[in-house]
């Protein structure tokens, strides 16, 4: 399987991080990178990354089936992650989620049929100061009402 | 950059560089005062540096409050063995966003911190675990160490002294259980969260079996300042039995809500109404959880008096905890908020012990049919029931982490759980909100 050049540079820095012998400690940051890249953990990337950090495609299995951020099937190419925990819910993070999911016409870690939208109810996600937050793939925005998401929504989806 | 205006009542001690231009950068850092600390510590015995924590009455900001000057001391500094320092920036506890600004308005700071563990317990490499949603604090903090690198203040003999030192940045993946001290290890080294037994503890058997340092973002970030000013002027900043300042991040029902350093013994009203300029709409205070979901609840009668410290929220059986504070309006269902809770702590748990894994299963079950009508009497106790039997029988403390909200929510709110016994969803519902959803039912 080939990479990029950027992936295949991180990969070779993330090996030489961990003490001689250590290389299975690239694991979960390896898994995330590559699924960033990749878009999914595809049997194919699990099992290159298996060689690569010299463990068993088992055992990248076992691994990655209790992260919550990887994850088997593809998601949508904005991947929109709406935080409904405690103080999120005190903002209307979950009316938030309704209005999401309505707007989208998808639920929980379900795609868009185009492709370019999915949605995931998170926990918090650390930025329960500027509730209700959210995340659009890994960039944060702050203070997130019906309004702004559907703003937010509209301008990705023209961005294609 | 800063997400809200800082307050006139804070202490700033570590958020001082926040607001400069460029405060993420090593010339910033270096131009105040930055890597003072460590060249002082580089000229002391490592004694001496335990010593100078141990007086500035530091206790860990990751939510234990163990007192961090004695865990450095327990790392058997002679063993043949390498020693690791690791920072645990997994940041996961719901009310907590105080190391995301750490790390991105001055990670260069808790490199610093980083080095001083170092050199006292003679380590040469170290990890920073930042939780997988975190990406660009990952990017701040290797661009930082590979600023640290360019100028000689990581690497090789560093700046003369002789000391070498490593320091890597490491991704997690999603997984609350990994800010666990001894899951996040196990994370470290390519596995599953899933917490060891202890003893040993990682001082002496930590990252790849070897002594460790592990801390909270927030207690290596308070070292430079320990070092460069003595512990004595650290410890004067808080209160008797715990010095200097805490991160705190106000949320919930807050008109001003963000992240501010205030001294240790802060007092709560004074937060709340000045700091956090009071309750939105005219509303009054119900209750307030003072340092992340897991700590129990105090209702507002108990809120008075207190002050932001480990003793005064220890006489109030609860905790001080990460500093996240959650602050309830006299609208909140008290029913919804620990539904809530608990279904984090039931997602979060990672299934290796029976009583944390069934017992937070069972309250989200219960909790989620009670919220909408379906509840019964009994459902009351057995709820509180439930929590007590987890309440340390757990092998790690998520099960407490569980137990404890559920405990004094029961207790604290019993009316507001059985005024849910009519029969029809959630009578508490906020007026202005029109309809419930039930959403949070999955
Ligand atoms: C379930 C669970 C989650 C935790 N999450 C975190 C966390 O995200 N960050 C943190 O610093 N400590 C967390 N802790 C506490 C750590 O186990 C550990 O006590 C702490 O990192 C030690 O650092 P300190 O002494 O500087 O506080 C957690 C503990 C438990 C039981
Ligand atoms: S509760 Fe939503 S970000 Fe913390």
């Amino acid at each position: 399987m080939t990479f990029s050049p950027q992936l295949e540079a991180r990969f070779e820095k993330l090996l030489k991080s961990y003490p001689p012998g250590r290389q299975r400690s690239a694991l979960v940051p390896m898994l995330l990178y590559a699924q960033d890249e990749v878009g999914s953990m595809t049997d194919e990337l699990i099992d290159e990354v298996a060689q690569r950090v010299g463990v068993t495609p088992l055992q990248v299995n076992e691994v990655l089936s209790y992260y919550s951020m990887l994850h088997r099937k593809p998601m949508g190419k904005y991947h929109v992650q709406i935080c409904t925990n405690i103080s999120c819910l005190l903002n209307d993070g979950d009316k938030l989620w309704e209005h999401a999911c309505k707007r989208l016409g998808i639920g929980n870690k379900e795609v868009t049929p185009d492709g370019q939208v999915s949605l995931e109810e998170v926990e918090c996600m650390g930025a329960c100061s500027w509730a209700p937050a959210i995340q659009v793939n890994y960039d944060f925005h702050h203070f997130i009402t019906p309004e702004k998401l559907d703003q937010l929504l509209d301008s990705l989806t023209k961005k294609q | 950059m800063l997400y809200n205006e800082p307050s006139p009542l804070e202490t700033k001690v570590l958020s001082r560089r926040f607001g400069a231009p460029n405060s993420a950068s090593i010339d910033t850092y270096l131009a105040d005062q930055g890597y003072q600390a460590f060249r002082k510590a580089a000229g002391m015995k490592p004694e001496e540096i335990i010593e100078q924590v141990k007086i500035s009455n530091l206790r860990g900001r990751g939510g234990a409050g163990f007192p961090t000057g004695m865990k450095w001391s327990f790392v058997p500094r002679t063993s043949p063995k390498p020693k690791y320092i690791v920072v645990n920036g997994d940041e996961s506890e719901p009310g907590t966003c105080k190391d995301r600004v750490l790390i991105e308005n001055d990670p260069h700071q808790l490199i610093e911190g980083v080095l001083i563990a170092g050199l006292a317990v003679d380590a040469h490499a170290g990890y920073v675990y930042i939780r997988g949603e975190y990406r660009y604090l990952i990017e701040v903090m290797e661009k930082a160490i590979g600023e640290a690198y360019a100028k000689g203040w990581l690497g090789k003999n560093i700046q003369g002294t002789g000391f070498d030192f490593d320091l890597y940045a490491h991704s997690g993946a999603g997984a609350y259980e990994c800010g666990e001290e001894s899951a996040l290890l196990e994370s470290l080294e390519g596995k599953r969260g899933i917490p060891r037994i202890r003893p040993p503890f990682p001082a002496v058997v930590g990252a790849f079996q070897c002594p460790t340092v592990l801390n909270n973002v927030e207690t290596y970030c308070a070292v430079p300042a320990i070092i460069r000013d003595g512990g004595a002027a650290f410890a004067a900043l808080g209160v008797p039995k715990a010095g200097g300042t805490k991160m705190t991040c106000l949320t919930g029902n807050i008109n001003k809500p963000g992240v501010y350093e205030l001294r240790l013994g802060f007092p709560v009203a004074q937060m709340i109404e000045e700091v956090g300029g009071g309750i939105p709409r005219g509303r009054r205070l119900k209750a307030m959880i003072p340092g992340g979901s897991s700590c129990p609840v105090l209702t507002a009668k108990e809120c008075e008096g207190a002050t932001m410290d480990y003793d005064s929220m220890s006489a109030r059986k609860t905790m001080l905890g990460s500093g996240g504070v959650i602050v309830m309006d006299d609208q909140t269902c008290m029913v919804k908020a620990l539904m809530r809770i608990i279904r984090f702590y039931a997602h979060e748990s990672c299934g290796w012990c029976i009583p944390c894994r069934e017992g937070t299963t069972w309250l989200r079950k219960i909790l989620v049919r009670f919220h909408e009508g379906g509840g019964t009497r009994s459902d009351i106790d057995l709820i509180g029931d439930i929590g007590k039997n987890m309440l340390g029988r757990t092998f790690c403390p998520l099960g407490d982490a569980a137990a404890m909200p559920t405990i004094s929510f029961v207790e604290k709110f019993r009316e507001e759980f059985e005024d849910h016994l009519a029969g029809k969803p959630c009578p508490y519902e906020h007026a202005d909100h029109g309809i419930e959803v039930l959403s949070l039912s999955r």
